[in-house]
């Protein structure tokens, strides 16, 4: 099978391409959003022990 | 035994015991993936009747598969926490919710997209479709409904009982082609007697399938523990793990 075959899909390469295209953002975007959320939640701990710890 | 199961369900315990499966999971995901998509992709020869457009099977079946088999976690996660109040079981629930939405919406779209050049139509009424359009707005409710509600452990319960009334949906997707006439094909491999699909195109499907589960639990255990980060963040642990950061 040559380059340019895998890439045509036998004609269907809209409709294949799509799925998977629209398959790898939905599944990356689950692993990124919570990831992200993590990082945010500590920093925020974070800063509101500190502010706690200040006003004692 | 109780003990282990009480350490086990410790949010703090589960947060780091979490921590350490995330990388495994993550590389065992990536791996099943890769092995499906090389065979789903390069190695299966296309349809006789399909061509190649039958391909879009490796991600559509398991997605289908795994938005019914989230819902039946999520709702079985609820009767947990209603019943003997573990908040990792509550925890557990509302973190399936958005991947089994994820996972549904998947379903559907690319189901569309399957459609269009094989039935003609990008959409039709028909039994199958409508009963995981009803899964997709089952989700939205758990997720809109949790956040509605102020206090974590209300909203729990909550979202338990619709979760819990919405498993009915469950048994009418899977029997919907055989209780009406739909325009979806019956099972091919979730049936008695041997799978009526080549085993060329039932490698690929079975190695996504699998990659799919393991995806399932890497974002379940990384969703569950920013869960427990919000809901424990007033306790000691959380704020000196927060400061080490």
């Amino acid at each position: 099978m040559s380059l340019n075959e895998f890439f045509h899909m036998g004609g269907y390469a809209f409709y294949v391409w799509t799925s998977y295209g629209i398959a790898l953002i939905v599944l990356l975007a689950n692993i990124l959003l919570p990831a992200r959320q993590r990082r945010k939640l500590l920093a925020d701990i974070a800063r509101s022990a500190r502010r706690a710890r200040r006003n004692t | 035994m109780m003990q282990f199961f009480h350490k086990m369900a410790s949010p703090r315990y589960f947060y780091t015991i979490a921590g350490r499966f995330i990388p495994w999971l993550a590389a065992a995901c990536l791996l099943f993936i890769l092995a499906g998509l090389y065979y789903g992709l390069i190695k299966a020869p296309p349809d006789y009747q399909q061509g190649d457009s039958y391909r879009i099977m490796f991600i559509h079946v398991p997605a289908a598969w795994m938005s019914m088999f989230v819902y039946v976690v999520m709702a079985g996660a609820g009767i947990i926490g209603l019943v003997w109040r573990i908040k990792l079981a509550e925890v557990v629930a509302i973190s399936s919710a958005t991947i089994g939405a994820s996972f549904t919406f998947l379903a559907l779209i690319t189901g569309s997209l399957w459609g269009k050049p094989m039935w003609g139509t990008w959409w039709v009424w028909d039994a199958r479709l409508t009963s995981e359009l009803i899964l997709l707005f089952l989700y939205l409710g758990v997720i809109a409904l949790y956040n509605a509600v102020e206090d974590k452990r209300t909203a729990s319960r909550a979202t338990a009982i619709l979760a819990i009334v919405g498993v009915v949906n469950i048994p009418i997707i899977h029997f919907s082609v055989e209780w009406w006439n739909t325009l979806h094909q019956g099972a091919t491999v979730t049936k008695l007697g041997a799978p009526s699909i080549d085993i060329s195109m039932l490698i690929p499907l079975l190695l996504m399938a699998v990659a799919f589960k393991l995806y399932y639990a890497l974002v379940l255990l990384m969703r569950a523990r920013c869960e427990v980060l919000e809901r424990e963040r007033n306790t000691q642990w959380v704020r000196e793990l927060a400061e080490i950061k």
